[in-house]
């Protein structure tokens, strides 16, 4: 039986309902760019594995799952949050539960000059033009039906814009909490937005956390755009640790102006379904990406990590590292696509992924994928799949180190590897924490 | 009581016979040298020993105190104080010299009910016995083995061994690989460490690591059995000979 290209879209039915409840809605080009999304998302629906690039993820229990829009806050404490479920970052935060701002939980302290960091709800008060000037430009010309989704039914997120030359002074620590319904109510979606706009020379950097409470299901899909001028520099680091029903679909989009650098990392470790796309597109000449990930699954766990490096233009180079460790009957996926134009000679591009699997019932799907039309390049890729080395553990027991010990040290070494790409040491601990935290919660 | 005691030792690898009844008997302080041709059995009897997976023990038993060792996994073993230094010491990737020389310690404090090994403690530990060694500080912070040459394998190998501290200890073919002057750091650095509590088994094809650790009995081993004995002199004499003599005496 044929199955179709698509999926009903979601939520799509609804949005003529719920868009005057929606914040901001009396904006007039807002209310426009989300119409023209809505109407975009509705006939296009949500891919099948029919489509390519979605060979290995099947939304169908996503599709199968009637969400409601998430409406006043749930009345789940959010001290039941463990602190070690979100990096361990000094900075500037802005909380959001389930979609929306949490003003007690965040603190903007004092912000450099040049610094615009502000809610999207405020943003559209104080900054508008900010947002007419560069939302929803980044992804314009993008195919992508959360894109549409994200823009339909958006209710807040975060706006970064620094001047030319403007510093960040610490990091901007975003923190997503998806609390699962309880009772008779309808799983809630939400749909936070990035916009961060870095000027000629800037830096900043971005890290988030998304993280869930109570053990039903929540759809949370996360549209970032991310523009940097020349030579500015961004490093954006996310976690995704949502809860163990929930449904994580993230796509972030960055474009890159000449010198420009986006250093990227995620961590995947939680939800029941998830996709983690992360775009960046290298249009200025010697910019430069690093692209970095780990996904750590369990028990039935579905975990997609799909890339996009764009090299349009000569001279740029793009650094890509993901480690994926499989345990239970999870699933992975890593897509990475690296395009390199016909005008963009002396490419450098380097990618590699490999996996561990640690059960006979887990599973990997790895899709590397080089297309280069330019004749001067250097372009690697490698790919492995493989189990821990007998060898090894061998060796480590013949120490003393009991096998569970001995698998959980090569595990955690394996999965070092993928820390190590992230440059900036103070970024890479948090990370390491989790890790280890995961590390401990696994069991042999 | 003695240390060691192997009986009739029978194992197979593979489904494949490859002891055929070993006996080796040795006493607390005492080092015994194993010799043989390549494919006499060696490696297989210092793996039966440390009871690597996949090396099946047939009939037989060893006794480690007067205990059977078989039915231990291969860190209850160590832990117990059998040691194994490898001929070919694998390379561990993305895993500190140092970090894996305090898990091992620390397995064995833990074993022992005793809390984990301060980590400055440890460090000032490791230096005393790096010295003798030259082991440097370079190769402790570097991934156990990763790009370490030949030399600095082996020497990793008697520094674990150094650190841990075992009551016996296997040597399989410390000497492969090294040229003299490695040889005999790694022989001062295994020396350094006899002790009237301590035995060891060194394995070897050739007579010249013996003469830098010089062995109290030598035993000649042939497709899977003991077929001579003797003092150190027996290693002299098959220095002389050669194995062909021992080529053809596995019985029916």
């Amino acid at each position: 039986m044929a199955m179709e290209r698509s999926y009903p879209a979601v939520l799509a039915d609804r949005y003529a309902e719920l868009a005057p409840t929606l914040a901001h809605h009396s904006v007039g080009w807002l209310n426009r760019l989300r119409e023209e999304s809505a109407a975009r998302y509705r006939s296009a629906g949500l891919p099948t594995p029919r489509v390519e690039a979605w060979r290995f993820t099947n939304l169908k229990d996503l599709v199968a799952t009637d969400f409601a829009l998430a409406q006043a806050l749930p009345p789940v404490a959010l001290d039941s949050l463990p602190r070690s479920s979100l990096l361990a970052v000094n900075g500037h935060v802005l909380a959001f539960v389930n979609g929306k701002l949490r003003a007690d939980l965040s603190t903007l302290d004092d912000l450099p000059a040049g610094v615009t960091l502000l809610p999207l709800s405020e943003a559209l008060r104080r900054e508008e033009g900010i947002l007419s000037a560069h939302l929803g430009r980044v992804v314009e010309t993008v195919e992508n039906p959360f894109i549409d989704l994200n823009t339909a039914l958006m209710e807040d997120g975060i706006v970064l814009s620094l001047a030319e030359g403007a510093v960040l002074d610490k990091p901007l620590h975003i923190v997503s909490i998806g609390v699962s319904t309880q009772g008779g109510d309808k799983p809630v979606a939400f749909f936070p937005r990035l916009l961060a706009v870095l000027g000629k020379n800037a830096r900043a950097t971005i890290f988030e956390s998304h993280a869930g409470i109570g053990d039903g299901a929540y759809l949370s899909a996360m549209l970032s755009e991310i523009r940097l001028e020349e030579g500015a520099h961004l490093e954006h680091y996310q976690l995704q640790n949502e809860g163990r029903a929930a449904f994580h679909i993230a796509n972030a989009y960055a474009q890159l102006a000449a010198g420009a650098v986006y250093d990227h990392f995620a961590l995947q470790i939680g939800s029941r379904l998830s996709r983690n796309e992360v775009h960046a597109a290298l249009l200025g000449e010697g910019a430069r990406c690093h692209m970095n990930g780990a996904y750590l699954g369990l028990d039935k766990q579905h975990l997609d990590s799909t890339t996009f490096i764009d090299h349009a233009v000569p001279g740029c180079s793009s650094r890509e590292v993901y480690k994926g460790v499989l345990d239970g009957q999870a699933h992975g996926v890593f897509q990475g696509k690296i395009l390199v134009r016909r005008d963009a000679q002396q490419t450098d591009g380097h990618q590699l992924n490999r996996a561990l699997l640690l059960s006979r019932g887990a599973e990997v799907n790895a899709k590397p994928e080089l297309e280069i039309y330019a004749d001067d390049v250097k372009c690697s890729h490698g790919a492995t799949v493989g189990e821990l080395d007998e060898t090894q553990l061998f060796y480590l027991q013949a120490r003393g180190i009991d096998r569970d010990s001995a698998r959980a040290l090569l595990i955690e070494a394996y999965v070092q590897e993928a820390l190590d790409e992230i440059g900036n040491a103070e970024a890479r601990l948090p990370f390491q924490r989790l890790v280890g935290g995961w590390l401990k919660s696994r069991k042999d | 009581m003695s240390l060691i005691e192997i009986k009739n030792l029978h194992a197979t690898v593979d489904g494949n016979a490859i002891l055929k009844g070993i006996d080796l008997t040795i006493e607390p302080g005492e080092v015994h040298a194993i010799m043989g041709p390549n494919g006499s059995g060696k490696s297989t009897l210092s793996y039966v020993i440390a009871g690597r997976e996949g090396y099946e023990v047939t009939e037989g038993d060893i006794l480690f105190d007067g205990k059977s060792i078989l039915e231990m996994e291969t860190d209850e073993r160590a832990i117990a104080g059998i040691f194994l230094a490898f001929q070919y010491p694998v390379e561990i990737p993305g895993v500190a010299n140092t970090t894996f020389l305090k898990a091992a310690v620390n397995a064995r404090r833990k074993a022992a009910g005793e809390a984990e090994v301060d980590a400055m403690q440890f460090l000032k530990l490791l230096r005393e016995k790096t010295k003798l060694l030259g082991v440097t500080d370079e190769m402790l912070k570097r991934a156990v083995n990763v790009g370490f040459s030949g030399g600095e394998k082996k020497r990793n190998e008697i520094l674990q061994m150094a650190v841990l501290e075992p009551r016996f200890a296997v040597l399989d073919e410390t000497d492969s690989g090294l040229d003299i002057d490695a040889l005999r750091i790694v022989a001062d650095g295994v020396n350094a460490l006899r002790g009237p509590e301590r035995s060891m088994l060194v394995i070897t094809h050739y007579q010249r690591l013996l003469d830098y650790i010089v062995p109290d009995k030598v035993h000649v081993l042939a497709k899977g059995r003991i077929v001579a004995s003797g003092g150190k002199e027996l290693a002299q004499e098959l220095e002389s000979t050669g194995y062909a003599g021992y080529a053809d005496t596995e019985a029916a």
